[in-house]
């Protein structure tokens, strides 16, 4: 992976030096809150709920077992002993004293790792596909590309004051895991006509209050277009962005107000000036980024073992099952370690997982992890030989959960129990559901279903995409729930439907319950899905299913 | 005609360690919620948040509905009744101080 260069190691370490001379000085009162907050936020640095909450960036999802550790030793030196991984691939750490947090951001320099640009109008961390580099469906793997965004980004003077957050996915595959479509800007690598790859450049998607599927402004941009126009993006929506309403900032409704045409154009005028002046001293860049994103040697090894103990062990089959995904070499596999063991909070881990976690990467993973959106961590790279041994070494860690793509593999912001912009709270909402499912122990017949739920409008948690949207909302000084059904975050992407009226906090696990009993009953066997199904049936049989007593009165 | 005035208590949070804190009589910051001054006219309430706004060590101040209780002053919104334990999904926060005393 990428390692860090003099000149990023001298800002990092730099930047940290300032940021506490700037905690210092808010300590004396020399700045007040007003004037700090500012500072502290483009630090990554947030004031919860209950405490100080920091968000450190794991740029395009990869780490290393060495990073890791050091995850661990913060979460053990200065929190309560756990860490929180997000949907935009970063890493929170819930209880940090205000006067330790430059010292755990020095002790992240150490590792090549910091907080700048998780917050802010600036652009945020560069997330990608969590299987990049090992994916067998992908055309190339597009971390080199996201660390050349992340160099170009990292304190660009032109974008410092956005008008507001700018937020980039990428993905090397055409298969989207990415989420490419609800960000401000999407790249999906497709070939051109000639088979070269390229980028599809999808802007203006995002969910938040208003919820939109990007727009394709190209189909296929070559790659070595692709820094000066995704300049030429960031450059029109810092002229045109409206500064003037916080809610109507983002290059979303730019782009709707603008119009596709118009943006377009703007674009391209833009884009035209621009490459002229990169005169290919960014593809310079990239051709020596690139070297060190190279594939592991992957090892040559007999796999019988692998096949003999799968056809033994109903307890590994289950889990190669649901966790392993194909590789583009046959005698590998991605693994997928879920944080979604039934009743414990999504996406986080102890020290003592992150440690195990880093133990494994080095002894069975050519030192590779990747942390996922979806709050699960990924070993990309396995031999077949070696699963049995690394799932033996997962029983009783918590991480041996088998249900990657199931129902209890729920996507969940912090929500109320930590987050000061909650309305209500998600994690007791995904145990509670991951719990009842287990427990009725359906989850393996009822296949491949997406949880997602947001504490608030802003959306961390994807509701809108997911296959069943959790969206908690305060109504009149009650937590109550709100469901959508039918959204899909993948390169089909759609903003799933509002199912009606929402549902009290004992009342939405019930709810969800009704919606499965209904995808059971009516799919025609199992092997369509529950998108499927509801693609196929739309939402009256689920609104049926979720309202009964709605039923009962027209009929009356 | 403008809502007749509820409660309120003062809140913010502690500049470093982050914890909530509760403004209370005697002009001190409390870590619990029923030490809170429970300020019950509005005029009085604007005074008050103004004092604490200068408060460089209370981070955010506002006010927040409370009602009258058997021990002090209780939170009205879920809310502000977490704000007075900590998160549900473990037992940090204030709600594991309270069981240590």
């Amino acid at each position: 992976m990428y390692n860090y260069t003099d000149f990023d190691e001298t800002f990092v370490r730099a930047r940290t030096a300032q940021f506490a001379a700037q905690v210092d000085r808010r300590i004396s009162g020399a700045l007040t809150e007003d004037e700090f907050r500012p500072l502290r936020l483009m630090n990554g640095v947030y004031l919860q709920l209950h405490a100080y909450m920091l968000r450190v960036a794991i740029p395009y999802g990869t780490i290393n077992p060495h990073q890791m550790r050091q995850l661990a030793h913060i979460a053990d030196t200065y929190d309560k002993g756990y860490g929180h991984f997000t949907t935009r691939q970063n890493i929170q750490f819930n209880w940090p004293k205000l006067t330790d947090i430059p010292k755990i951001l020095s002790d992240l320099a150490d590792v090549g790792m910091h907080a700048i640009q998780t917050s802010g109008n600036t652009i945020r961390n560069v997330t990608a596909d969590h299987f990049a580099g090992a994916a067998a469906d992908e055309i190339e793997d597009p971390r080199p590309v996201a660390e050349l965004l992340r160099q170009w980004s990292t304190d660009h003077p032109e974008f410092q004051f956005l008008p507001r957050k700018f937020k980039i996915a990428i993905t090397g595959s055409s298969t989207d895991r990415a989420v490419t479509r609800a960000h401000d800007i999407g790249l999906r690598m497709v070939r051109n006509d000639a088979g070269e790859p390229g980028f599809e450049v999808i802007v203006g998607g995002g969910l938040g209050r208003t919820p939109i599927v990007g727009t394709i402004v190209r189909d296929f941009l070559p790659k070595a277009d692709l820094l000066p126009y995704v300049e030429a993006v960031l450059s029109v929506y810092n002229m045109l962005g409206r500064r003037d309403n916080k809610y109507k900032a983002r290059i979303k409704i730019t782009l709707h107000e603008t119009g596709k045409e118009e943006l377009s154009r703007l674009i391209e005028e833009r884009f035209d000036e621009l490459r002229l002046q990169f005169g290919g001293n960014d593809q310079a860049l990239l051709a020596e980024i690139t070297a060190a994103f190279s594939t592991p040697t992957l090892r040559q090894a007999d796999t019988g073992a692998y096949h003999a103990f799968y056809k033994a062990d109903p307890v590994f089959r289950s889990w190669a099952d649901t966790n392993l995904s194909a590789h583009k070499n046959a005698d590998y596999r991605i693994v997928t370690i879920s944080l979604k063991k039934h009743g414990e909070t999504p996406g986080d881990a102890t020290s003592e997982q992150m440690r195990l976690i880093a133990d494994l990467a080095e002894r069975y993973g050519h030192s590779e992890i990747r942390i996922s959106h979806e709050q699960n961590v990924i070993l990309p790279h396995v031999h077949l030989s070696d699963l049995p041994t690394l799932h033996a070494a997962l029983r009783g860690s918590g991480l041996e959960t088998a249900n990657v793509g199931l129902i209890s593999d729920i996507i969940a912001c912090p929500g109320m129990d930590y987050c000061a912009l909650a309305t209500a709270r998600s994690i007791p909402v995904a145990q509670e559901i991951a719990n009842r499912f287990d427990e009725l122990k359906l989850e393996h017949d009822i296949g491949p279903l997406k949880i997602k739920i947001s504490g608030c409008i802003n959306a961390c948690g994807h509701h809108h995409v997911g296959h069943i949207g959790i969206l908690g909302l305060d109504r009149a000084g009650v937590e109550n729930y709100q469901i959508t059904l039918g959204g899909d975050g993948t390169e089909t992407a759609v903003i799933g439907e509002r199912a009606g009226p929402g549902f009290a906090y004992d009342e939405i696990v019930p709810a969800i319950e009704r919606i499965v009993a209904a995808y059971l009953e009516h799919r025609v066997d199992a092997s369509e899905t529950f998108l499927q199904a509801y693609r196929r049936l739309g939402l009256a049989p689920f609104k049926a299913a979720l309202y009964p007593d709605e039923g009962k009165r027209n009929a009356a | 005609m403008s809502r007749a005035f509820t409660p309120k208590v003062i809140t913010a949070n502690d500049l470093l360690a982050g914890d909530v804190i509760y403004l209370t009589a005697d002009d001190q910051w409390s870590r619990h919620h029923a030490q809170a001054e429970l300020i019950e006219d509005e005029a009085h309430s604007q005074l008050r948040l103004l004092d604490a706004q200068r408060n460089k060590f209370a981070v955010g101040a506002y006010l927040a509905d409370a009602k009258r209780g058997a021990q002090g002053p209780e939170p009205v919104h879920f809310r502000e009744a977490f704000r007075t334990r900590g998160p549900s999904n473990y037992a940090h926060g204030k709600q594991t101080e309270r069981n240590h005393v």
